[in-house]
């Protein structure tokens, strides 16, 4: 039962990655541009929610709410301060180097405002654990809240970008920045909103990892934020299933990692996967080989 | 009043001036030529009317507003629909969502299917394949459907680059009867070509482009007989 047990758990890990990973394959797919500031973000939310619960006595839902707003308006305001004067730079890694900066500053402004402690993060999730086969397996709510979460996750986005007319845009975005301008598209506009659901995205990862994992401090989002743009990367960067499918494989790789090789070489493993998946296939599983017509 | 007027416009790319202070203007309905060799600066004279380049001195009107500063996202709005060079359609989108694009500035869904059956009617074979990646278009068709997506805005006036570029003589021909059309059934037409003859044999007047002058201009067919045209665009 154990194998079982850690498979649902490599996957709820792995929902998480994914939920982040989709930050980060949005930006790029979009601007560009790696948003190495989008881990930070996670953390961010996360201490929202606990100032919000233990501070302000909010309740959990509001509580989360509030996190995903600030963390929206975080995420407008990293773009249109950071970024924006950056992306027509001569050299794309000007705003590489800018977004690892932020990723300091926002770590940084934690550590001056929630102090350097690790503290404990009280679960937000109230679903009650899930017991099967006479008490040989059991799934706990955090696990059922996370994997449900991913998936609304996914089927709503992915709703929204084939569906909608802001959907469209970011597709015709993606693709020809000056052509999606002679549309009518506001291109800094559909950049923003990118950025703001990616950091709305990374507010619910923040919660469902720290219900899960129930530590806190200003750099815990750093290494989920660092394992889930690999499982964007080996997904593909730019694709939204992929990120998904990266995202859930990678959670799972790292469990089975941990539970039958070594629970200290797991990080070494994920990492290992990432350059044997570069090298095999270096546009990720589900990445395009960009052709250019002529 | 000219339906749009370009006075004196200076464009720059850094350091080196591409357009050197060139004015012309578009009247309601015509067909309006800017011929010119590689590097004139035909593109770039494009750009700066739809706001994707802004001009270091002098001014774009439209309908008599100053355009000048309008970015290129609010152009479409205003009545002016550019056709790029190279078509640019997006290659990841159907040919259908590609046409909802062109629409994207108007709101009216009822008003955006009757455009497209229009546009439909006008290139059949847009419609045949409409579910189909533009990417997997051939060269043509994708310039049939960079044409018909500026057409989805309903244009006063539709801005053209070099459309018969990298196409065969009979897709070429089909290409300046569709412009023809285009300009019968009402709409302005500013079109850039290389293809100075075909250019000439569908305008009205016609502006002749040399590394960002103009040095010659007038009616088409005068200039169709022009001795220094015909030897430097036309190969005769």
């Amino acid at each position: 039962m154990s194998f079982i047990s850690y498979l649902i758990n490599g996957v709820s890990l792995g929902s998480v990655y994914a939920i982040i990973a989709l930050g980060y394959t949005m930006v790029y797919g979009i601007a560009k541009m790696l948003n190495f500031a989008h881990g930070d973000v996670i953390m961010i939310g996360a201490y929202v929610v606990m100032a919000a619960i233990s501070g302000a006595g909010l309740p959990p839902g509001v509580a989360v709410l509030l996190s995903i707003v600030c963390c929206l308006i975080l995420g407008i305001v990293i773009e249109s301060v950071a970024y924006r004067p950056l992306l027509n730079a001569a050299s794309s890694l000007a705003v590489l180097i800018t977004a690892i900066g932020v990723s300091y500053l926002l770590q940084n402004v934690a550590l001056l405002i929630f102090g350097a402690n690790t503290i404990s993060f009280d679960s937000v999730v109230s679903v009650p654990a899930v017991t099967l086969m006479d008490g040989a397996l059991t799934i706990t709510g955090e696990a059922i809240v996370t994997i449900v979460s991913c998936i609304v996750i996914m089927i709503a986005l992915t709703l929204f970008i084939s569906r909608t007319k802001s959907g469209q845009a970011m597709r015709a975005v993606s693709e020809d920045k000056g052509a999606a301008q002679l549309m009518g598209i506001h291109v800094n506009g559909t950049i923003a909103l990118t950025f703001a659901i990616g950091s709305a995205l990374a507010a619910i990862a923040g919660v469902l990892l720290c219900s899960s994992y129930p530590s806190l401090n200003p750099y815990t989002g750093a290494m989920p934020g660092i394992k889930a743009f690999v499982a964007a990367v080996f997904g593909g960067i730019g694709s939204i299933p992929g990120a998904f499918i990266g995202g859930i494989l990678l959670g799972v790789i790292e469990i089975f990692g941990k539970a039958y090789i070594s629970s200290q070489m797991a990080d070494a493993i994920v990492f290992g996967v990432l350059i044997v998946i570069l090298l095999v296939k270096p546009a990720g599983i589900l990445g395009k080989n960009v052709q250019e017509k002529v | 009043m000219a339906m749009l007027e370009v006075k004196n416009i200076e464009v720059y790319y850094g350091m080196i001036q591409a357009i050197k202070g060139i004015s012309f203007e578009v009247n309601e309905g015509e067909v309006i030529a800017l011929i010119g060799a590689n590097g004139a600066g035909k593109t770039t004279t494009l750009h700066t009317i739809t706001g994707l380049l802004s001009p270091k001195r002098g001014l774009v009107m439209f309908e008599g507003n100053d355009i000048t500063k309008v970015p290129a996202h609010k152009i479409v709005s205003l009545g002016m629909a550019h056709v790029p060079e190279g078509r640019r359609v997006f290659a990841e989108l159907t040919v259908y969502e590609n046409l909802k694009m062109g629409a994207y500035t108007r709101k009216d869904r009822g008003e955006m299917e009757q455009t497209i059956a229009m546009v439909y009617d006008r290139f059949p074979r847009l419609k045949e394949r409409k579910n189909q990646l533009a990417g997997t278009l051939s060269g043509g068709e994708q310039q049939m459907l960079a044409m018909g997506r500026a057409l989805m805005s309903k244009p006063k006036i539709i801005v053209m680059d070099e459309p018969s570029m990298g196409l065969s003589p009979i897709l070429v021909n089909q290409i300046f009867e569709i412009i023809e059309e285009v300009s019968k059934s009402g709409t302005t037409v500013l079109l850039v070509e290389q293809n100075a003859k075909k250019a000439l044999s569908i305008a009205d007047r016609a502006y002749v482009l040399e590394t960002g002058n103009i040095v010659l201009s007038g009616d088409a067919k005068t200039l169709m007989d022009d001795d220094s045209i015909k030897k430097a665009y036309l190969g005769e």
